[in-house]
């Protein structure tokens, strides 16, 4: 019995997620604030349209042509600089150390609600965990967004 | 061992002993491993690991007396991009030095020199009887300055039989769109990135210091080439070119993500001086058979292509990525083999979210130096499992092919680094 109290105790040690839901944590940043279903679904759609291809369906990238958007100084990282990927596109930048030899395009077609969608659905996804990008924010980086 | 084969003639015993000894020696020692090193082969051939080089493990060659050299995508912790490697008699090896301070995937090797590239670059090294480099910290460089702009970098590297080397220079763009992989951007006219990428460059294997004023156009309209293989029966060059990528993220109208996987398909040319395969004008539907023109150019998924471009000799399925080509000429392989092709198929990422395919070496049968009948696969599950090969995440990633002196066909693996021997073990 005192076995199994322990396994137990184990088990939820080990699940740390929700140890920590359940602990009155400190009132932090929203960084852990649930992100809304719909928003996920949406980024999600925008993601198979426009990222999947290179980025493929688990997120984890191709060796060597298309980085891993799997816990990356990028994904979690500065927002403006995450946010300027997207509107831009990138080129022979090292990620994390690597080099990646295939061209990332601009998606300056997206709307602000699609760049915010898609980038909170990244950061929330594929292990992720990360505050929401929200549509003003993407638009305030896009009207200083220098080429 | 003329003084001692009289003696050993009076020695029924020691004639037996060394007449065993004799043919362990010709007959191979080599085992495959119990698995056949996890692959998947025709009913009598065998495959064991040769080494694990923990390196990108690009392309490879062998020597006439055995001397095996891997080029590296990236020098390893060492600092060396080119690894040779010794057998022991079981066909287990172990890297025995390195030298090359360079990345690259083109390396080959004549009984006379090694030759090596790195992504601009291609360098000679001096091979002695045994097979071993004597000038392993000053090659030649034989040819310089060739373009490198990360996309379709490699220079993968072949000779004829006549002095030349053969250098693909790869397109550093996926059609040549106005911008690079972006939706809805068409084509530029009069394709700038042709005159200096997009085709194979002939050079002399003998002089020093050749750039592109050197050297020969041989044939262009070729978006990127990895695996390409002199074949000495015809005297000619064939190529295996990766075809154009994201029909549908770039044209959402025109083509389904399900017609984007499979189109357009995997190229084999067979090349003369002057050839021009047409990309990026045009793209290949090998279900169709027909040459079409590119969305980028005025297609529309339905328009043929005008123009007068090279047929392919033969076609795979998209976006496989074949990384190595090789004529077996060997007397190992069973007849059927001989003179026909080995081909590396890399895998391919492109066809998502359909399941992605590859990870495998093809054979394709030749007559009369043309391929004649069906290809099939040859060696199979470098995946590790049919689930690793739909989800694009694959154990290893067959890239380079050679052909060992008893005609043993060698495979590298990028990912992991591990190379295979792939033998035949059935008389
Ligand atoms: C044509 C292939 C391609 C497509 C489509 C593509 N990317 Fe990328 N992406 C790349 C490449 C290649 C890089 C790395 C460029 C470099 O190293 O300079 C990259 C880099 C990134 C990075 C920063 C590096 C990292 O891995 O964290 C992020 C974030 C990113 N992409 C997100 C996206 C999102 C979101 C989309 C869809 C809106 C998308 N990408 C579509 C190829 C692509």
């Amino acid at each position: 019995m005192k076995f199994l109290l322990a396994a137990l105790g184990l088990l939820t040690w080990s699940s740390g997620t929700a140890v920590a839901q359940k602990k009155p944590a400190p009132k932090a940043k929203p960084a852990t604030a649930t992100i809304p279903a719909a928003t996920l679904t949406a980024g999600k759609a925008v993601y198979v349209q426009n990222c999947l291809t290179c980025h493929q369906a688990d997120g984890g990238g191709v060796d060597g042509l298309n980085p891993p958007l799997t816990k990356t100084t990028w994904v979690l990282g500065d927002k403006t600089r995450l946010v300027k990927v997207v509107l831009n596109g990138l080129q022979g930048e090292d990620i994390d150390g690597e080099p990646y030899n295939n061209v990332m395009p601009a998606f300056d077609i997206l709307t602000d609600q699609q760049i915010a969608d898609v980038l909170t659905y990244v950061r929330n996804s594929f292990g992720n965990k990360a505050s929401a990008i929200k549509a003003p924010e993407v638009k305030t980086i896009r009207a200083t967004n220098k080429k | 061992m003329k003084n001692t084969l009289p003696r050993l003639l009076l020695l029924p015993a020691a004639v037996v002993g060394s007449l065993s000894l004799f043919a362990l020696k010709t007959e191979t020692a080599v085992l495959p491993d119990a698995d056949n090193a996890g692959l998947k082969l025709p009913a009598g051939f065998g495959a064991l690991k040769v080494a694990e080089t923990g390196g990108r493990a690009r392309h490879i060659t062998v020597t006439p007396q055995g001397t095996i050299y891997v080029k590296l995508n990236r020098p390893n912790s060492a600092g060396k991009g080119i690894l040779v490697l010794r057998e022991a008699s079981n066909g287990k090896a172990t890297v025995s030095s390195g030298f090359g301070n360079y990345g690259g995937t083109g390396i080959y090797s004549t009984p006379e020199y090694l030759y090596a590239s790195s992504d601009q670059e291609v360098f000679r090294y001096k091979l002695n009887s045994k097979g071993e480099v004597t000038n392993p910290e000053q090659p030649e460089k034989i040819i310089t300055g060739l373009v490198n702009r990360k996309q379709h970098e490699s220079k993968s590297i072949t000779l004829d039989k006549a002095g030349n080397i053969y250098v693909n220079v790869g397109a550093y763009s996926n059609s040549c769109q106005v911008k690079d992989r972006q939706k809805g951007s068409l084509g530029i006219q009069n394709c700038p990135v042709l005159d200096s990428a997009g085709g194979i460059w002939q050079f002399k294997a003998d002089k020093l210091n050749q750039t592109y004023g050197n050297g020969i156009r041989y044939a262009t309209g070729l978006r990127n080439v990895v695996g390409l293989d002199w074949n000495a029966q015809t005297n000619q060059l064939f190529v295996m070119q990766h075809g154009r990528d994201q029909l549908y993220d770039n044209f959402p109208s025109l083509y389904t993500s399900k017609q984007s996987a499979e189109l357009p398909a995997e190229c084999m040319y067979a090349l003369k001086r002057g050839d021009n395969a047409g990309w990026p004008y045009i793209y290949y539907d090998g279900q169709q058979r027909k040459k079409m023109m590119a969305p980028e150019y005025g297609g529309d998924g339905k328009k043929e292509a005008t123009g007068n471009y090279l047929e392919p000799a033969a076609a795979y399925p998209a976006h496989t990525a074949p990384d190595a080509l090789l004529f077996y000429t060997g007397t190992m392989f069973p007849e059927k083999y001989r003179n026909g092709a080995f081909i590396a198929f890399h895998g391919s990422w492109n066809r998502a979210p359909e399941p992605q395919k590859g990870y495998y070496v093809v054979f394709q049968p030749f007559k009369d130096g043309k391929p004649s009948g069906d290809w099939e696969v040859f060696a199979d599950n470098f995946a590790g499992s049919a689930a690793n090969a739909a989800a694009g995440r694959p154990e290893h990633k067959p890239c380079g092919l050679a052909q060992g002196p008893d005609g043993s066909l060698y495979v590298t693996d990028d990912k992991q680094g591990t190379i295979y021997r792939i033998v035949y073990a059935k008389k």
